[in-house]
């Protein structure tokens, strides 16, 4: 069967220097698959590139179509939507229209009921729902990456594409997260996570890959690769955790 | 200089500057969103008050050809892109906004220039005409390259506005011209004696503040355009089209530029290449403002316009020089002032 997600020899190129180094991964549908690796290895690169921000040569195949020549906007249309590192929140406008806007490929389709899509996402984050008439650029670092999440979601993807959701939170919120993103996958939704917190993404994940310098390194089921004496030892061990904090 | 000179500048100047004030918040806007310096702003006063002009006086306006003409370009390069893309749903939109429209107000043109259909009806037509000259200008000189930095924009700019500047010559020819009066009524104020135009002029453009307030705080298409200005990055995340918002900044400016064009053309003689010395003191208000605050922005341009409505008063001979020469310290000031943002680049 195909998977909902095929990237084949992904190759980014900022100027003459390769960020990204023939790069291939499937992501089944239903399931989540995580990339992890150092920083700079090429982890935003990839998730930039499937999204369309950025050019790339190689093949992405969505839902078994070839995503080349398809515009980011028009990617977002087809089910694919990405939470960003540095999150891209709309900062001098509230929570609320960032969660509307979160919405606006589908605002144009009739029968789309917003309020009640508002209701459900405030339901899985309730801080949202208490700061929905403040402004984004005044939430703190947790309830940014809620909002971040939470606007992908009014999108309705079918594949989500997280990009570091734990990054520089408190590990209380770093659980929250992990636990809405194994809920998220309960009701349908394929994710790829990117992460450098290697511990807590290869415990939510089925599927990992280990991306170093531009390049697939190593792969496997997430347990197995948890339990691989290289991936402890650069990842989970000492070392790793210095990264994962 | 007694008092009610004072008085009597102050009212020139307000008068002016509300109109500066419109024509920078569309230059905020549009830089805002799509990162272009839109230089050709003034074309669009000019066309507009040009074609008012000329419909009163019973002839059909060239500015027809200009968009029937501009309409048929864009059509091409869409119907081309769709072609390419596979798309051919796309092509009776495209067909309807560019051919249909363009020819319809055309035709309307056409048929109200012998006849005097009054002021209201004229200032429609004139709308129908200028505004969607904007999507079009968009469509064919920007969105190519809408992404390319934001100094080969501003010389697509300077391109489009010699262009549309010359086009102005041959169809407006090089005459100046000047519209009938809203109204004769004067109204006198203590001292202050007060021409409807000018309370033509300052109602409309606060009545239009107002109303592009309502539309970027109350309606979904405003917030996404907002959404654009604020994170370009994080609009394409949600899926608000580049070219959607371009468009729609592009009409919004060309409405702003075509009304102010009408409000003004009963009041002073319009070239085909005035509207530019116009939309540059826009330009100035906005960056008075600081090119980011629209309220700054408004107020900045209130004051150009006493600033040259007084030096008009004490040294007319070198009215436009003052004008533009509070550029230098404005910007000193700002940019010892504030902290160091570089060209934006994606």
């Amino acid at each position: 069967m195909n998977a909902l997600l095929e990237v084949d020899d992904l190759r980014v190129y900022y100027g003459k220097v390769e960020g990204l180094h023939r790069a291939s991964l499937r992501v089944p549908e239903g399931s989540i698959v995580t990339v992890i690796g150092p920083n700079g290895a090429g982890k935003t690169t990839l998730l930039g590139a499937i999204m369309g921000l950025l050019p790339s040569a190689g093949s992405a195949r969505y839902a078994g179509a070839d995503l080349a020549g398809t515009k980011t906007e028009a990617r977002v249309g087809l089910g694919l939507s990405l939470v960003p590192e540095r999150r891209e929140l709309f900062g001098e406008m509230s929570v609320e229209d960032n969660l509307r806007l979160g919405a606006f490929h589908r605002f144009r389709k009739r029968g789309v009921d917003l309020e009640s899509e508002l209701t459900a996402i405030y339901a899985r984050f309730p801080r949202l729902e208490e700061r929905r008439a403040q402004l984004a650029a005044t939430l703190s670092g947790g309830e940014r990456q809620m909002l971040a999440l939470g606007r992908a979601l009014m999108a309705r993807p079918r594949l989500l594409l997280l990009d570091e959701p734990s990054l520089g939170l408190a590990p209380r919120i770093v659980r929250d997260i992990f636990r809405i993103i194994t809920e998220l996958k309960k009701t349908g939704v394929s994710i790829l996570l990117v992460e450098q917190n290697a511990r807590a993404a290869l415990q939510v994940a089925d599927y990992g890959y280990v991306l170093e310098t531009g390049e697939i390194v190593l792969e496997g089921e997430a347990a197995g690769l948890a339990s691989n004496p290289r991936v402890i030892e650069t990842y989970l061990g000492l070392a790793g955790k210095v990264i994962a904090t | 200089m007694s008092f009610d000179i004072a008085l009597w500048l102050v009212q020139d100047g307000v008068t002016n500057g509300a109109i500066y004030a419109l024509l920078a918040l569309a230059m905020l806007l549009v830089f805002a969103v799509t990162r272009v310096i839109f230089v050709p702003q003034g074309e669009f006063i000019s066309y507009a008050a040009l074609s008012l002009a000329l419909l009163q006086a019973g002839r059909l306006p060239g500015v027809v050809y200009v968009l029937v003409g501009g309409g048929l370009v864009a059509a091409a390069l869409d119907i081309a892109l769709a072609l390419r893309e596979k798309a051919p749903a796309r092509l009776p939109r495209i067909v309807a906004l560019y051919v249909l429209v363009p020819c319809v107000m055309a035709a309307l043109a056409w048929w109200a220039a012998p006849r005097s259909v009054g002021l209201p009806l004229q200032v429609l037509i004139v709308l129908g005409l200028v505004v969607p000259l904007g999507p079009i200008l968009y469509r064919v000189a920007y969105q190519p390259l809408a992404s390319a930095s934001v100094l080969v924009l501003f010389i697509i700019s300077m391109a489009a506005h010699y262009a549309l500047t010359g086009l102005g010559l041959v169809f407006f020819g090089g005459e100046g011209l000047r519209s009938e009066a809203f109204s004769d009524a004067r109204f006198k104020l203590a001292v202050l004696d007060i021409t409807a135009q000018s309370l033509w002029v300052v109602g409309a453009s606060f009545v239009l503040m107002f109303a592009l307030r309502l539309f970027f705080e109350k309606t979904f298409y405003g917030k996404a355009l907002r959404a654009t200005a604020v994170n370009r990055i994080g609009a394409r995340l949600v899926g608000i089209p580049a070219e959607l918002s371009g468009s729609l900044s592009f009409l919004l400016a060309a409405f702003i530029g075509a009304v102010s064009g009408i409000l003004i053309s009963p009041i002073t003689t319009i070239y085909y290449d005035t509207g530019f010395l116009i939309g540059l003191k826009g330009f100035v208000g906005a960056i008075v403002g600081g090119m980011g605050s629209y309220p700054l922005a408004v107020a900045g341009s209130i004051g150009i316009g006493l600033l040259e409505a007084f030096s008009s008063f004490w040294a007319s001979a070198f009215k436009e020089t003052i004008v533009f020469t509070i550029i230098i310290p404005v910007l000193l000031w700002r940019s010892l002032r504030s902290r160091h943002i570089e060209d934006e680049e994606e």
